[in-house]
């Protein structure tokens, strides 16, 4: 099972509101290459996976991928806090106010809602695996794409943050690459 | 959040951090002893910073991972979302 945790994995500290930054960052809410997608993907891929330590991997790293949905989620929440419809709709988040309000949605960056065609399942511990490395390299590009988009050093600094993590999920899928392929070169798979 | 509470909060997510990072790193590397150590030490720091926290200003887990003395301080403001950047929002 998952325990809540009444804090943030990182620190989210915003200074004025800016609703064209959230439109972007929506998009590591429910786009593509987004913390939700991550998280369904790991946590789905977990029960096919062949051997313990890619289990363990994929159940760990996608727990913290849904801690960083509450990131991603907590800076849209502060950057829109407060809006006008009228601002909403200066800013490009007309449509986004005429269906949710100041309600958080997951969709992408331009307001299509999250899917789970976002993701695959192969069955195959090393498609699944060279699937979810290139998840972690796209989400370090949004990430670096993000981070251009705005200059609220809040802002930079949480993201700076989510990127890194991108980078070292990056390398521990990449050891259990190596190891389930190992594995299977060893056992009668 | 002011003050003690957010200096508290801000340790407990600088020690947890490690410990994440860590968890990773054993999940592809279980057999570094060196590592295990340094896990099973932030683990204790850990829990011990959040006994602390929880008997202070109330549970950060609830599902009978933390107590909630004299009343029901789950529901206490802010939420995660809701904590005030100083200077901002």
């Amino acid at each position: 099972m998952w325990i809540y945790e009444k804090k943030l994995q990182y620190p989210v500290r915003v200074y004025s509101r800016d609703l064209k930054m959230a439109k972007y960052l929506v998009a590591q809410y429910g786009g593509p290459d987004g913390e939700l997608s991550a998280a369904i993907r790991y946590l789905n891929q977990r029960y096919t996976m062949p051997n313990p330590r890619a289990k363990g991997l994929l159940t760990d790293i996608g727990t913290e991928e849904l801690a960083h949905v509450e990131i991603i989620c907590t800076m849209i929440y502060k950057l829109t806090k407060g809006a006008t419809p009228d601002e909403m709709e200066r800013a490009g988040l007309g449509s986004h106010y005429a269906q949710h309000d100041g309600a958080l949605f997951p969709t992408d960056a331009n307001g299509v809602p999250w899917t789970s065609a976002y993701i695959q399942a192969h069955g195959d511990p090393v498609a699944d695996l060279v699937e979810d490395m290139a998840a972690e390299q796209k989400a370090r590009a949004t990430y670096e794409h993000l981070i251009r988009l705005t200059d609220d050093p809040g802002i930079k600094d949480t993201l700076k943050f989510l990127r890194e993590r991108e980078v070292v999920h990056f390398q521990r899928f990449g050891e259990a690459l190596d190891h389930v392929q190992r594995y299977m070169n060893s056992s009668k798979f | 959040m002011h003050g003690e509470q957010m200096k508290m909060l801000k340790k407990i997510q600088a020690v947890e951090f490690s410990a994440t990072e860590l968890t990773l790193y054993l999940d592809t590397h279980p057999d570094d002893r060196a590592a295990l150590g340094d896990y099973n030490r932030l683990a204790s720091e850990l829990m011990e910073l959040k006994k602390r926290y929880t008997e202070k200003y109330g549970p950060l887990c609830v599902f009978g991972h933390g107590k909630s003395e004299d009343r029901w301080k789950w529901l206490d403001e802010p939420w995660p979302w809701e904590i005030e950047s100083e200077g901002g929002r």
